[in-house]
């Protein structure tokens, strides 16, 4: 799609009407007046469509039923509307097919898989697994746990002050030990977009598969996992419209052909004896019980409901926004925001002044700006930053300048209620 | 509920000016952290030749942790270990409303942070130096915690 075209036929007020909780307001504490809900928290959990909520009760009141086991017309038809998900997903982020969409519960459950799965089979004492200094805890402890069980050695590409990697310290990184790389897409905490590009060609010419945490990039920017050549890419779904405890781990064929599987019990298997048992094919090697039927079907709806929108649309929209809260945010006194990448998703994290973000949420909930604050699962890069906490306001296609300029607003007040103390 | 109600002048008072509070970088003690927002405690108990508790505080957090940190300083100093393990258990459970909120009228400023017990996330904030404090006392005031790697 023309980036121009995409732009102009981007309608804010007619996406917005999709979204019933949209339309709802809250009560300001303290006047009591009825605010429009501004929810600035996408990078936690996004709000979902008309299209999904349809979708979802749609299911259970024309065909739930359990998918791959049952003959009748409902199973059948479940499973046809539960591979149809599959495909759309496949679809949408470039996959050779849909054998390679494995459904788990969200980005955690992806990521664990692979260092349970493949890592167990893969990683050996004194091996070394690569991660940045950005991930979010769900990209660090399953390595952690690996690394300990296996007595491996865990290594990271450091950030600079910008809050870019520093990517000029891969090559003396990715050792003769190393056995896998893991790297966040964007960064959830400083709005880094990741040239992982880059990183998997290097990792690829010493033959190092690489796991992508796409968390914060599917949802927002066009992702083509055959252009990337990752590995491994794993997303969930309620951060892209979908609902919560639905989520995707793709992994190419041949490598999870190999893998040995992730959890037992029903689908997983071909046939089983009291002592033994063989294995199903991908993806349904990996999707052991019932799976969350609803939410794959759920999910399909959210691809559909973005490909209509446009993923390229998507990303322009936010970019312009995000690019304007920046530069409102400059105006706030003693504002430090976290990260400066010059090419960065819709996550703004920052301080203000010496007042506890906690503090500063509050303020802004009470006059119904949704923002969080804490160290949004990634201590360590807290840490690093040299603060506990920060604020983070996360924003979707479907938050409006509007909305940016009432929240600087609240912010601007949070910051006069705590100027005699902080 | 206001923000004046949330945050009322005693809190921002000893937010602004917290009372034994100060460094405790050379003590050996265990960092206690709230998981959802990374604020952290450290807490130095001492208990003297009378039994009486004395405490001192250093963290980084909210103000409605800090003040709250603050206030349980001043209303366990002094007391038996048996006295202050009394107060937590009153105010935690008052906090969290399996009591009711006239408890906290007894705890003299802290009942400043009845407010708060409307915020459920926040009744996190202002119980972290209580179950700190508790979790010291339980274990001789020796630090504990499991971790991984």
């Amino acid at each position: 799609m023309d980036p121009v075209v995409a732009t102009l036929s981007y309608d804010v007020a007619a996406v917005r009407r999709d979204f019933p909780i949209l339309g709802r307001s809250v009560t300001v504490r303290g006047t009591g007046e009825a605010a429009p809900l501004i929810y600035l928290d996408n990078a936690a959990t996004s709000q979902k469509p008309r299209q999904v909520l349809d979708a979802v009760i749609g299911y259970y009141e024309r065909m739930n039923a359990n998918v791959h086991r049952a003959l009748h017309r409902l199973g059948e038809e479940a499973t046809t509307a539960f591979e149809e998900s599959r495909s759309a997903v496949a679809e949408s982020i470039g996959a050779r097919s849909p054998a390679e969409i494995v459904f788990t519960r969200g980005t955690t459950e992806g990521i664990n898989l692979i260092a349970s799965a493949w890592g167990r089979a893969n990683v050996r004492e004194g091996d070394e697994i690569l991660l940045t200094e950005m991930e979010h805890h769900s990209n660090l402890i399953p390595w952690q746990l690996l690394a300990a069980e296996k007595g491996a050695h865990l290594r990271f590409i450091p950030i600079r002050e910008d809050g870019t990697l520093d990517l000029d310290a891969i090559e003396s990184l990715l050792t003769e030990r190393t056995r896998i790389v893991a790297v966040t897409h964007v960064s959830n905490v400083l709005g880094t977009i990741n040239d992982v590009r880059s990183i998997i060609d290097a990792a690829h010419a010493r033959d190092i598969p690489v796991l992508v945490d796409a968390a914060q990039s599917v949802p927002h920017i066009p992702v083509d996992v055959g252009a990337l050549d990752c590995d491994f890419l794993a997303f969930s779904g309620h951060k892209m419209c979908a609902p919560t405890g639905i989520g995707v781990l793709y992994g190419k064929e041949s490598l999870l052909a190999d893998m040995r599987p992730y959890q037992g019990g029903g689908e997983m298997i071909r046939a089983v004896w009291y002592d033994r048992a063989e294995w199903n094919v991908p993806p349904y090697k990996f999707e052991a019980g019932t799976p969350d039927i609803a939410g794959a079907i759920g999910l399909g709806a959210a691809v559909d409901y973005l490909r209509r929108i446009g993923m390229p649309a998507i990303r322009l929209y936010e970019e312009d926004l995000t690019r304007y809260a920046l530069a409102r945010l400059e105006e706030v006194e003693d504002i430090r925001v976290y990260g400066s990448s010059p090419d960065r998703g819709a996550v703004i994290s920052f301080n203000v002044g010496s007042i506890h973000p906690h503090d500063v949420a509050q303020i802004l909930d009470s006059d119904g700006v949704a923002v969080r604050a804490g160290h949004h699962c990634a201590q360590p890069l807290m840490r690093k930053l040299g603060v506990a906490a920060t604020a983070r306001a996360s924003l979707s296609f479907y938050n409006t300048a509007e909305e940016v300029d009432r929240s600087i607003g609240s912010l601007e007040k949070a910051r006069e209620f705590f100027r005699r103390v902080a | 509920m206001s923000l004046d109600d949330l945050y009322q002048e005693i809190i921002l008072e000893h937010y602004r000016r917290p009372r034994n509070s100060r460094p405790l970088d050379d003590v050996v003690a265990r960092v206690h952290e709230n998981p959802a927002c990374g604020d952290a405690i450290k807490l130095l108990v001492e208990v003297d030749d009378n039994g009486q508790v004395g405490l001192a505080f250093d963290g980084k957090g909210c103000a409605i942790s800090i003040s709250s940190a603050s206030m349980m300083t001043e209303l366990v100093k002094g007391r038996t270990v048996g006295e202050a393990e009394a107060l937590i258990d009153r105010f935690v459970r008052a906090m969290r409303g399996e009591i009711p909120s006239e408890v906290l009228d007894e705890l003299g400023e802290l009942a400043s942070l009845k407010g708060v017990r409307k915020y459920p996330v926040r009744v996190k904030c202002a119980t972290l130096a209580w179950h700190a404090l508790a979790e010291m006392l339980r274990n001789g005031f020796r630090p504990s915690g499991n971790q991984v790697g």
